[in-house]
C-alpha cells in the first residue's frame, strides 16, 4: 500500500510540473485549481478508475470521468497523457493554435479521453447523471465519476441535478466537489457564501462524504470507500477540502493563482519545489 | 394549381407522438427525456411501450439537456421533449457546449412552436427558436407541415447521427401530405411547380401557401409552392432551380422575419443569384394570447398575407 502511495505521489509531483510548465509557456490558463486537484486525478486514473486500453466514446465496460469544471483543463490533460491517452509532447500545444488541447476540454478536436465539453459552468453534473443512466440501460455495472468546482455550486442547473439523482437512485455516480474556498473574485465565503454545503447535499438525498483532497493516501481511501458506497441506493457526494495552488508554496492559500500564469522566475521556483519524476515532456 | 384535400385535421405534436413510439419500435437505443409536459408533447405512447427508457426530468429543461448528452455516451439516442420555448432559449448553452460542440446525438423535440400556441401568450410563444438553432454549427433544424411528415421527420432523425432541431405545434391543422412518405433530411419537397412566383414555406405556413396558390391561380398567377420542412441544411440547389424559373420570391414562416427560413433563402439568393424577395413573417415582434387564427391574421401569417406578397414581389421582377 504505503509503496504504491509513494508511486502515486511521484507521478502527482510530475503532473504538477507538467502544469506549471504548460501554464508558463501559453501564459494563460489556470493553474491553482489544477495543482488542487493533483492527487485527486492521479488516484483516480492510476489507481480508483477501472480503464480499458485505448479510448471510444461509449465507454461500455469501463468506468467513467467528467470534468464539469473544464478551466482545470490542465491537470486533466498531463493527467490523460500520463496515463496513456495520448503522447506527453503534445502537452507543450496547450492552449496554442490548432491544438487539441484547447482552453478548455472539447471533443471537438478528438483528443482521447475527452467525453464532453466543459468550461461553461454548471454542466458536467448533469452529463455524468445521462452517462450513469446510459450504464444501467446497458447493464453495465461500471461506475461514473465528476468532479465539480466549489464556486460552480452557485449555478443553478447544479441543484436541479442535484435533485435529480437521488430521486431517481442514480447510485453508480461519485460526484466530487473542489471545496477550496476560492473562486475568481475572491473566497467563496466573500462572493456568494455557499452556506453549509454538506447539509445541502444531504438534504437532496447524496450519500455525502468528506475527504482531504491533498493527502495521496488519504485521497486513495476516501475513493475506495465511495466505491463502497455506491449501488445503495443513492448517489454519492464527497466534498473534497483541498488548496489552491497545492505544491507550489506561492501559489497556495488565495484566489491570485485561480487564472494567472507564472512568469519565468516564479516558473523556475515552482520546478524547484516539484521532483522531475517521470521526465519533463 | 395541384390540388391538395384533406379528410382530416390533426395536431403535428401528434405526429411526433405517433412517429417516437414507431422509431422506439425500430431501434432500441431510442430513448425519450420530457419536462413535465408529457401529455403537451403526445409522448404517453412511447412510455406505455417503453417504461424503462423513458426519463421524466421534472422542470428542470437544463438538467434534461446534459443528461440527454450524456446518454448518448452509451450509445443511447435520447429525444428531449419539452415546449420549444423550453427547448431554445432556455437552454442555449446546454445545447451549445454539451449538445453541439461536444457532438452528441440529441434529438431536441420541441412543441407549441410560433404563434398558434394561443391563449398562452407570448411568454410560452417562441418566434426566435429557428434562429437560435440554426445558428449553432452542426445543428439540424426541421419544422415539418403536417402530421404525417413530422411523424415521418421523428423516424427520419433516428438515423441521422448528429444533433437535431425538430420543430412542431399545437393546434390541428389539415392532414394533406402522404401517410407512407419517406423523409430525406435536406431535400425540399415540391409541392406545386409553376412558373411566376417561388413560395418557399415551412411549417404551418405550408398549408397557407396552398391556399393561397389556389387563390392566385384564380388571379391568373403560377405559383411554384416549395415545402422547406429542413431549414439546416438548406437545399440550396432546389432554391436556385426554382428562383431561375419564377425571379421572385416569398417566403413563408411562423417565426420573426429575422433569422429564420426567410434569411436563410435571402443568404443563398444573394450569394448566387440576388433575386426581389418578400417576407411572409412575424415583424421583429413578440406575440400575445389569442386563438391560433386571430393571431395569425393580425401577425399577417395567413394565405392572403402570402397572396399579397406575391402581387407585391411580382412587381418588383
Amino acid at each position: 500500500m504505503s509503496e504504491d502511495i509513494t508511486k502515486l505521489e511521484k507521478i502527482a509531483s510530475q503532473v504538477r510540473r507538467d502544469i506549471v510548465r504548460m501554464v508558463h509557456a501559453c501564459q494563460s490558463g489556470h493553474p491553482g485549481g489544477s495543482l488542487g486537484c493533483t492527487d485527486f486525478f492521479v488516484a483516480l486514473y492510476f489507481s480508483i478508475m477501472k480503464r480499458k486500453q485505448g479510448f471510444e466514446m461509449d465507454g461500455i465496460g469501463e468506468d467513467l470521468f467528467f470534468l464539469s469544471n473544464g478551466h482545470i483543463s490542465p491537470v486533466f490533460y498531463s493527467t490523460l497523457a500520463r496515463a496513456g491517452y495520448f503522447e506527453v509532447s503534445e502537452l507543450a500545444t496547450f492552449r496554442k493554435i490548432d491544438s487539441r488541447l484547447q482552453g478548455h476540454p472539447t471533443t471537438h478536436e478528438g483528443l482521447p479521453g475527452i467525453r464532453v465539453a466543459s468550461g461553461s459552468l454548471g454542466q458536467g453534473l448533469s452529463v455524468a447523471i445521462g452517462a450513469a443512466l446510459a450504464k444501467k440501460l446497458n447493464h453495465d455495472d461500471n461506475l461514473v465519476y465528476a468532479l465539480m468546482g466549489d464556486g460552480e455550486q452557485q449555478e443553478g442547473q447544479i441543484w436541479e441535478a442535484a435533485m435529480y439523482a437521488p430521486y431517481n437512485k442514480v447510485d453508480n455516480l461519485i460526484a466530487t466537489i473542489d471545496y477550496n474556498g476560492q473562486q475568481i473574485d475572491g473566497a467563496t465565503e466573500d462572493v456568494l457564501s455557499l452556506g453549509n454545503l454538506k447539509a445541502k447535499w444531504e438534504s437532496f438525498g447524496w450519500d455525502v462524504m468528506e475527504m482531504n483532497g491533498n493527502v495521496m493516501a488519504e485521497v486513495v481511501s476516501g475513493l475506495q470507500e465511495a466505491k463502497a458506497h455506491t449501488g445503495k441506493g443513492k448517489p454519492v457526494l464527497i466534498l473534497m477540502k483541498t488548496e489552491m495552488g497545492n505544491g507550489v508554496d506561492f501559489m497556495m492559500g488565495s484566489h491570485k493563482w485561480h487564472g494567472v500564469a507564472p512568469n519565468d522566475e516564479q516558473l523556475a521556483a515552482a520546478l524547484a519545489q516539484l521532483e522531475e519524476t517521470l521526465g519533463d515532456y | 394549381m395541384k390540388k391538395y384535400t384533406y379528410t382530416e385535421k390533426k395536431d403535428t405534436r401528434s405526429g411526433f407522438g405517433a412517429g417516437l413510439l414507431e422509431a422506439g419500435r425500430r431501434n432500441d437505443r431510442v430513448v425519450a427525456l420530457c419536462a413535465d409536459l408529457i401529455g403537451s408533447l403526445k409522448m404517453n405512447d412511447f412510455i406505455k411501450a417503453f417504461p424503462e427508457r423513458f426519463f421524466q426530468i421534472g422542470i428542470a429543461e437544463a438538467n434534461m439537456m446534459g443528461i440527454a448528452a450524456g446518454l448518448t455516451i452509451g450509445g443511447k439516442i435520447p429525444y428531449t421533449g419539452t415546449f420549444a420555448n423550453f427547448s431554445t432559449g432556455r437552454v442555449y448553452d446546454q445545447i451549445r457546449q454539451s449538445i453541439a460542440y461536444s457532438d452528441k446525438n440529441v434529438k431536441i423535440c420541441a412543441s407549441h412552436a410560433g404563434l398558434t400556441l394561443g391563449e398562452d401568450g407570448a411568454t410560452h410563444q417562441i418566434l426566435e427558436d429557428i434562429g437560435l438553432m440554426k445558428m449553432l454549427p452542426g445543428m439540424t433544424v426541421i419544422n415539418p407541415c403536417d402530421y404525417n411528415q413530422t411523424k415521418a421527420a421523428t423516424m427520419a432523425i433516428a438515423d441521422h447521427h448528429g444533433p437535431v432541431y425538430l420543430r412542431f405545434g399545437r393546434p390541428v391543422v389539415p392532414v394533406f401530405t402522404d401517410a407512407n412518405q419517406k423523409f430525406e433530411i435536406g431535400k425540399a419537397w415540391m409541392v406545386n411547380e409553376g412558373k411566376d412566383v417561388s413560395i418557399f414555406a415551412t411549417g404551418h405556413l405550408v398549408w397557407e401557401a396552398i391556399q393561397a396558390g389556389e387563390q392566385l391561380a384564380d388571379l391568373g398567377i403560377d405559383a411554384e409552392i416549395i415545402n422547406i420542412h429542413t431549414i439546416k441544411p438548406l437545399d440550396e440547389e432546389a432554391v436556385l432551380r426554382s428562383v431561375a424559373k419564377t425571379g421572385c420570391v416569398v417566403t413563408a414562416e411562423e417565426h420573426n422575419r429575422l433569422g429564420g427560413l426567410g434569411d436563410s433563402i435571402a443568404q443563398v439568393l444573394a450569394k448566387h443569384r440576388p433575386t426581389p424577395q418578400e417576407y411572409v413573417a412575424v415583424n421583429d415582434s413578440f406575440g400575445e394570447s389569442g386563438t391560433p387564427a386571430q393571431l395569425m391574421e393580425k401577425y399577417g401569417l395567413n394565405a392572403a398575407n402570402i397572396v399579397t406578397a406575391v402581387q407585391r414581389v411580382i412587381k418588383r421582377k
